[in-house]
């Protein structure tokens, strides 16, 4: 049984880049644009692919403030560079050659102007599938404590509570001490949240496949909650040991103010690290399965179809292997940027140790 | 780029989102589910270090068992000994009593026997004195009468008390 569903996978997989390498000639012959595919699978978009199909695409709101005041609309209305008129503004995604490309932008006197944009673009709506999974699951937790009391839970529910444990107990816990109970709530919601997204988005079809930690703006917001987070709930003690630390008066007057810039420099430097880690990795997994997959049609391509069946089964072997890593990346990442949180927030709860200054 | 400059419309909805299930989940769900994590933890911190008390405990118990039982075997075994000591006095008196008593009674009897002895030889005496008088004054009354005579009567005499003795 497995032997013949082996042959037919690979039969199909041979096949396919036959046909696609087929349909690429006849519209021209000018091979696959690895580029501009792989950022449009890892960009953002006005509407969901569907799998199979790449003409039809799963409308979402268009939410824009045009020159004429707010305009709700569907993205169905602006499929294949057709122009929308919402009243009296007319929208249309920018094309190829256009300043905002795949982005959508209001026609005023011939001129594209790029309205204020808060659409519920297919990484929104990934962004909200996310948030209810992530409600569900925890109120799911929160209920069978309510109903059980202290029992341990079983299966699926198992799984998403030693997940808490593990972040809770070893990383939390671990890092803030009793301080761990007051920041717990803010760190295990960026914790599923990213894990969460993490995983959706290594799932190819509909509630998946957004590139969402992979998206500067997720991970940026993501840091700077951490930052206000860090500064918001800092000891006065932090403060002080920053711009005017312990040491004798003589000792910090000629550095002084290059020490002061460079702590408020190292203030900024950890949220961007934060933001530039996690976006780096999951784009680069990304990028490399979508690669790896790229290869059959470009070695196709390049060098007919008989090489492009031999690369299948290598590249499927490989995106397979690099799909099963970018599911440890996901959760290493997320675990990772909530362990980073956790010192980050620890390094800013500074308190006063009394003995050592009573001793002096 | 488009993914490397961040777009306000996700940044927005970004924020939104996190607010809306950081708000959820803090109301409804940490509060319970922290709670029981940590009640839990504590539950399993005591439940090991009452089972370590517990083990030291049955530990010192079984040592406490075990010197008691030795302390018991130890006083048993004096106590034998002291029994077996005693026995052995106690046979040794009773043989010394016994010998002491036996001497006196032997002593005794000896000085009853000595004294029955001393007696029968007055008596004895008394008795020859008697009859050697009585033989004497026979002689002389024969004597003055017939000398043969006289002699067969000592004789005669002699011959009653050897029978006599």
């Amino acid at each position: 049984m497995t032997r013949f569903l082996y042959i037919l996978i690979l039969s199909v997989l041979t096949l396919a880049p036959l046909n696609a390498s087929a349909s690429e000639s006849e519209q021209g012959g000018s091979g696959v644009d690895a580029k501009e595919l792989i950022f449009d699978h890892l960009g953002d978009g006005y509407g969901w692919e569907v799998p199979f199909n790449h003409h039809v695409r799963m409308p979402l709101p268009i939410i824009v403030k045009g020159s004429d005041g707010w305009h709700i609309f569907s993205s169905s209305h602006l499929q294949h560079g057709e122009a929308y008129t919402d009243g009296s503004a007319t929208f249309v995604i920018g094309g190829e050659d256009s300043q905002f490309k795949g982005k959508v932008v209001e026609i005023v006197n011939g001129q594209e102007l790029r309205p204020f944009d808060i659409s519920i673009t297919k990484n929104v709506c990934a962004l909200f599938i996310t948030v209810a999974l992530v409600i569900g699951l925890m109120m799911w937790l929160a209920s069978f404590y309510r109903r059980n009391g202290m029992k341990a839970p079983r299966r699926g529910l198992g799984a998403i509570e030693s997940l808490l444990t593990f972040v809770y107990e070893g990383v939390i816990k671990s890092i803030l001490g009793p301080d761990g109970r007051r920041f717990a709530p803010y760190l295990l919601t960026v914790f599923f949240l990213i894990f969460f997204m993490n995983i959706l988005g290594l799932i190819v079809v509909f509630p998946g496949g957004a590139n969402l930690t992979g998206n500067v703006a997720v991970t940026l917001t993501l840091a700077t909650l951490t930052f206000l987070v860090t500064n918001i709930f800092a000891t006065k003690h932090y403060w002080l040991e920053m711009f005017w630390p312990d040491v004798p008066v003589w000792l910090k007057f000629p550095l002084f103010p290059i020490m002061q810039l460079i702590e408020v420099f190292g203030m900024f430097t950890k949220p961007a690290a934060l933001t530039v880690r996690l976006f780096a990795n999951m784009m680069g997994g990304h990028m490399i399965v979508l690669v790896l997959t790229l290869l059959i049609f470009i070695f196709s391509g390049l060098f007919g179809a008989g090489v492009g069946a031999g690369t299948t089964v290598i590249s499927l072997a490989f995106s397979i292997f690099m799909l099963l890593l970018d599911c440890l990346v996901s959760f290493i990442q997320a675990y990772v940027f909530t362990m980073l949180s956790t010192i980050f927030i620890s390094l800013a709860q500074v308190h006063v140790h009394h003995a050592p200054e009573a001793a002096n | 780029m488009e993914l490397f400059t961040p777009d306000f419309g996700l940044v927005f909805w970004m924020f939104v989102a996190f607010a809306v299930l950081f708000f959820i989940l803090w109301k409804c769900a940490w509060p319970m589910i922290l709670k029981t994590v940590d009640s839990r933890a504590d539950l399993i911190d005591k439940g090991v270090e009452y089972a370590q008390r517990a083990k030291e405990q049955l530990d010192n118990a079984r040592a406490e068992a075990k010197s008691i039982i030795d302390e018991a075997r130890r006083q048993q075994g004096e106590m034998i000994r002291e029994s077996e000591k005693l026995k052995t006095q106690m046979v040794e008196q009773a043989r010394s009593a016994a010998k002491a008593e036996a001497q006196k009674e032997m002593d005794s009897a000896k000085m009853q026997i000595a004294q029955q002895r001393k007696e029968a030889e007055h008596q004895f005496r008394n008795l020859v004195s008697e009859l050697a008088l009585q033989i004497a004054s026979k002689v002389v009354e024969d004597q003055m009468k017939d000398s043969s005579a006289q002699t067969k009567l000592v004789n005669q005499l002699l011959d009653k008390i050897e029978s006599k003795n």
